[in-house]
């Protein structure tokens, strides 16, 4: 589903130029599961975004579903992401003055869905991750667990093919971490591809495959040459 | 994004920041009401002034002795002339067939005494044409017969103020009042009229010609109403009007002619002008208005920097980012226009009771221009800010930079 050849992607502070991503090979499958790992600063959210095609890569190539995504006009990269990709936040950002429906439902406005089916498919999903009762509660009247719950909800309600989540427990205790940890893993086992960034060895370690990122370089995957 | 959603979407934000959207209301709401209000008062005053110049009578031609030309020291408003205007001139105006009537005028000021009250007030001395031309009312007796007007006759008709004030609630009629040195009998009292061109027609009296010509020791008239007997024949009226002064003036060209058409039509292109001026100044709030929208804008944008980063990440093109932004201002100005209407219209009924002389009214065009001009600003200095929100780097807006 993803591949990742000789990608790099340089910054330039002042007069020194930074590679947050230096040479980096890799592919994920379908449906796989991956924790992509590091010290703070070793590249991890840089290549999450890239994935997430929030960013364009210095040099190299990245297939989408066999799409050199690399070539894509920026409105043509809003559209993969409506259409392909979830994302979950560590800080969950939701919109404060929408309530938990709204904030549910911004992808498939976006996505020019009919009022109608909107309303269908944001119950649906509210139902699905218990939110039913707090549908028309604002985020400042949730609590952490609940707000993440309405992003991964918020993730999930335009059926994407790839979800990407940016520690997403950094910001909850350990019950309401779990619970998220959870949610994302039982997406992943109904066939979606999942993707997660996180410093917690103990969240690592629950993915079938991890990528440890050292100063822009992968220095270790343990599913390196399976997933083709 | 639907057009429906944007829209709902950039709503959800206007109601989301009270603060922020009441202080814009605000600028927008005083802008427009400010430029609805002086243009209803412009428009006012033009209607005011044409109206008092249309009410002096139908056709009207006004004949004033002396003539516009260039004179050696500071310019009089009329050329100096060594020929008055005499009653013998008026009265030969009336061999013109475009003629219908003509009343002479001669004015002075006098005492006007009943018993022991008197009154210093404006005599009129005219004929009986006055009343016709000047469409007055009389409210009770009668005005002059039309008598021969070099007639002195001791007659007179008194305004409806100098007459409460000489004989109040009683009978006016037949009595004498003494006007000046001489006598005149009461013959009527005008109907309430109010002012007209600076002239308070409540507190004058109007005696025959010849009479106020003999009261002032004065053979030169003040001017001379000429109704013409139609709006075509006023061309040819002011035509015979100055030939026959010119045949009986040794060939001098020494009045001047000015139709009441000429007078409402220089008075209406001055008030139009000054119309359109205060309300090209007030605009200038408007335009005030605008920049403040697109400051409360950048604020929002910059405040909402996360916010625009989740929506990127969601899949929102730069188009539609910079729709929802446009939207926001877009309702900012018009809700604010139409707040600035309404204030508009509040402010110009409390004028209207406060000073029911004025006619104030909204104009039509002032209103939509307002709003056109709000609209217009509240959108083009929102498109900086919609702009900045469009260009933002997914990445550094959802990590609030």
């Amino acid at each position: 589903m993803i591949q990742f050849r000789h990608a790099q992607r340089l910054f330039t502070v002042g007069d020194q130029v930074v590679r947050a991503l230096d040479d980096i090979d890799f592919d994920i499958a379908a449906g796989e599961y991956a924790a992509i790992t590091g010290p703070s600063g070793s590249g991890k959210s840089t290549l999450l975004n890239a994935i997430g095609l929030l960013d364009r890569l210095t040099h190299g190539s990245y297939l989408l579903e066999g799409t050199d995504v690399t070539r894509l006009s920026d409105d043509e990269l809003a559209r993969t992401r409506r259409e392909m990709i979830g994302f979950v936040f560590q800080f969950f950002h939701l919109v404060p003055r929408l309530t938990a429906a709204q904030n549910v439902e911004l992808p498939l406005i976006l996505s020019e869905v009919a009022p109608g089916e909107r309303r269908g498919r944001v119950s649906e999903v509210l139902k699905a991750y218990g939110l039913t009762d707090r549908a028309q509660h604002r985020p400042n009247q949730l609590s952490g667990g609940q707000r993440q719950r309405v992003a991964i909800a918020r993730a999930t309600v335009t059926r994407p093919q790839l979800i990407l989540a940016d520690e997403p427990t950094g910001n909850l205790d350990r019950a309401s971490g779990l619970d998220a940890v959870e949610l994302l893993e039982k997406l992943n086992r109904s066939g979606i591809t999942l993707l997660v960034v996180t410093h917690d060895p103990e969240l690592a370690t629950r993915a079938p495959r991890q990528i440890r990122l050292v100063d822009g370089k992968i220095v270790s995957d343990s599913g390196a040459g399976k997933s083709q | 994004m639907i057009a429906t959603d944007v829209l709902k979407f950039a709503a959800g934000s206007v109601l989301g920041y009270r603060a922020r959207t009441l202080l814009t209301l605000l600028a927008m709401g005083i802008g427009v009401a400010s430029v609805i209000m002086l243009t209803a008062l412009g428009e006012g005053a033009r209607r005011f002034v044409t109206g008092e110049f249309q009410s002096l009578g139908t056709h009207l031609l006004i004949v004033l002795p002396g003539r516009s030309e260039t004179t050696g020291g500071p310019p009089p408003l009329l050329g100096e002339t060594p020929r008055d205007l005499t009653l013998d001139d008026a009265l030969a105006l009336e061999r013109s067939r475009a003629v219908r009537r003509i009343a002479p005028i001669a004015v002075g000021s006098a005492g006007v005494s009943y018993r022991e009250r008197e009154r210093e007030v404006m005599i009129i001395g005219s004929t009986a044409a006055f009343l016709d031309v000047r469409h007055l009312k009389m409210a009770s007796g009668r005005f002059f017969s039309t008598s021969h007007p070099r007639r002195a006759s001791p007659v007179c008709v008194l305004g409806a103020k100098l007459k409460h004030e000489l004989f109040g609630a009683g009978p006016a009629i037949g009595r004498w009042v003494r006007i000046g040195d001489r006598r005149f009998r009461v013959l009527g009292t005008l109907a309430s009229e109010g002012r007209s061109i600076g002239l308070d027609l409540e507190d004058i009296a109007i005696v025959p010609v010849a009479a106020a010509q003999a009261l002032f020791d004065s053979y030169s008239l003040f001017r001379v109403l000429v109704e013409a007997r139609s709006d075509e024949a006023i061309p040819r009226a002011k035509r015979d009007i100055l030939r026959i002064i010119r045949q009986r003036h040794e060939g001098e060209d020494d009045v001047t002619v000015v139709t009441q058409d000429a007078l409402v039509a220089t008075f209406d292109k001055i008030f139009t002008a000054l119309t359109l001026t205060v309300a090209g100044i007030a605009s200038i709030s408007l335009v005030v208005a605008g920049i403040l929208i697109m400051n409360v804008m950048l604020v929002a944008v910059s405040q909402r920097t996360t916010e625009v980063g989740l929506l990127k990440a969601l899949g929102a093109s730069s188009g539609a980012i910079m729709r929802v932004f446009l939207a926001e201002a877009t309702i900012l100005s018009l809700v604010g226009a139409a707040v600035g209407v309404a204030v508009g219209y509040a402010a110009i009924r409390f004028v209207d009771r406060a000073y029911p002389l004025l006619p104030l009214s909204m104009p039509l065009w002032a209103v939509a221009s307002a709003v056109l001009v709000a609209m217009t600003t509240g959108l083009l200095f929102g498109v900086l800010p919609a702009r900045r929100a469009a260009k933002l780097d997914p990445v550094a807006a959802l990590a609030g930079r």
